[in-house]
């Protein structure tokens, strides 16, 4: 039923189940993600959120006892494939953390490693590509007199939307925001809310949230889990306003969690 | 029955004047040995010591042939011991989660870590001095570099755990294959604790005097060939403090100075870096 809900969708999740060990963290879940939309999943701590968005990169492929089994399907074909390239696949699926991961290089080179994955291209074009993305991300007026000092020397916000910039310099089709903004200030964290909202016309953006206020202010699509199930799934506003399911409206009125 | 405030402040003035004394009780025969070192060193610590070789019993030296078989020796042994040290110490820091090659090269590490070193000179003797018939600097160096390469694991290995796995994460997400996160992020990240161990290290074989005894003995002359046996300040400090004549008695003192002056400049600046690696991250 919830995937009839997303007109367009550019990910399709069927029957994924994930363990870690023995544990399972994520029971059958069924979803899409509408393309160029912003979806949201929220829940308490502990439902499975950031685990079901660490799927879509199969990052969990870091650690030797971590496993997803069921179907993620990009643009129709299967990622969990075990033929499928790892790098290729991050390279069309961003992801930015929870904690600002500046790479102890300078901010220059904290964009262009990851472009130097993929393309050759001479200095004149990264130039352009560095520019480009630091302005997506709004940080190019803050930085631009200093691309050579080290990215480790930013302010927090500075460092997340650099982490911003660096992701989509690669230019994904997809960015993964794991609560991108619950390490920053009000500040900081309306800069990106503002930024996330200009990205989405370029890219399918999943974010991952504690903050409920966040959620509904920049998603189009939300997703309440509990426990390892998707419990809703709906347009943002319906799911707020006019909750489907008992579980959600408790939680989103605060009688839960 | 005194009220718990008081009671509180009397078991910490305890406490307190404890761990004070035992301070001060590991202080003094730190400072009593620095001013004894410096007492007889520094009137030894002529220029005549940089510049002339150690002398025969009676007559005038210095230990430039000791300096400098030292400083050659703990070069080619830090030289050795340091790439071996930061591949194996990444191995275990990064590939070390799976299977069993790892935590057996960690406790075999811990063992060698903990070696007598004189056992190390020994080992060196049978394997190498004795199959080529003489003493050498590059015996001397390979017995250092086998002090080396334990302690440079264990530091590098440790310091790449201090990476947080976010960081390793990161680059991962990005679509960076795994050399590439080691090479430009990780290494990167502890790079400053890196040096720190490889400092340490250095500071630690160059006071070593058992493994170099066994190895690279000693030699009177000048001598910058490292196929033959090398002056050592260890060894020399050894044998002229052990002699009746004054003169080498004087050139043990400066010698120990030297060494000891050598090792806490290397451990300052070592702590230097890992202090402003600390404040950058």
């Amino acid at each position: 039923m919830d995937i009839e809900n997303v007109a367009n969708p550019k990910i399709i999740i069927k029957d994924l189940n994930f363990y870690y060990g023995n544990f399972r963290a994520l029971k059958d879940i069924n979803l899409s993600i509408a393309e160029k939309m912003v979806t949201a999943f929220i829940g308490p701590s502990g439902c499975g959120k950031s685990t079901l968005l660490r799927t879509f990169n199969r990052m969990y492929q870091l650690y030797p006892k971590q496993k997803a089994t069921g179907e993620i399907l990009l643009d129709g074909a299967n990622i969990l494939d075990s033929k499928q390239d790892l790098n290729m696949l991050r390279a069309k699926i961003g992801m930015v953390f929870q904690k600002p991961t500046p790479f102890p290089m300078s901010i220059y080179d904290n964009i262009a490693f990851g472009v130097r994955l993929y393309e050759n291209l001479s200095k004149h074009d990264m130039e352009a590509r560095v520019e480009w993305a630091l302005r997506k991300a709004a940080l190019w007026t803050e930085v631009k007199d200093k691309l050579k000092q080290s990215g480790t020397g930013l302010s927090g916000g500075q460092q997340q939307r650099l982490c911003i910039a660096r992701a989509i310099a690669v230019k994904p089709q997809v960015l993964l925001l794991d609560e991108p903004t619950s390490a920053l200030d009000p500040i900081s964290t309306a800069h990106i809310e503002k930024l996330i909202d200009e990205l989405k016309e370029d890219f399918t953006i999943v974010i991952v949230t504690h903050n409920m206020q966040q959620a509904a202010r920049i998603s189009d699509y939300t997703a309440y889990m509990y426990l390892g199930d998707l419990i809703e799934l709906g347009e943002t506003s319906s799911v707020f306003t006019n909750p489907k399911r008992k579980e959600t409206e408790d939680y989103i009125t605060g009688r839960f969690g | 029955m005194l009220n718990l405030y008081t009671r509180r402040r009397i078991i910490n003035a305890v406490g307190l004047s404890v761990s004070v004394l035992a301070m001060l009780f590991g202080l003094f025969w730190l400072c009593w040995i620095l001013i004894t070192l410096l007492d007889h060193g520094l009137p030894a610590l002529t220029p005549v010591v940089f510049a002339q070789m150690t002398p025969p019993p009676g007559s005038a030296g210095g230990l430039l042939n000791a300096i400098a078989g030292s400083l050659m020796m703990t070069l080619v042994g830090t030289l050795i011991g340091t790439p071996i040290g930061i591949l194996a110490g990444t191995y275990l820091a990064e590939f070390g989660q799976r299977g069993w090659m790892a935590p057996i090269t960690r406790f075999i590490n811990d063992v060698l870590l903990s070696a007598p070193s004189i056992v190390i000179g020994l080992f060196v003797y049978e394997m190498y001095v004795v199959r080529v018939k003489h003493f050498s600097g590059w015996a001397g160096a390979f017995a250092l570099s086998i002090l080396v390469i334990p302690i440079v694991i264990r530091t590098t290995e440790n310091m790449l755990r201090l990476v947080p796995s976010t960081l390793r994460e990161a680059a991962a997400a990005l679509g960076a294959p795994q050399w590439k996160v080691i090479n430009f992020v990780t290494l990167r990240a502890a790079r400053a604790g890196i040096i720190t161990g490889v400092l340490l290290a250095v500071a630690r074989i160059s006071g070593e005097t058992a493994p170099l005894l066994f190895t690279a003995l000693n030699n009177q002359f000048w001598n910058s060939n490292m196929g033959q046996p090398m002056a050592n300040l260890p060894v020399v400090i050894f044998q002229f403090a052990m002699s009746p004549y004054e003169d080498w008695q004087k050139l043990a003192w400066a010698g120990a100075l030297l060494i000891t002056v050598s090792v806490l400049t290397l451990n300052i600046l070592a702590r230097v870096l890992f202090r402003q690696s600390a404040t950058t991250h």
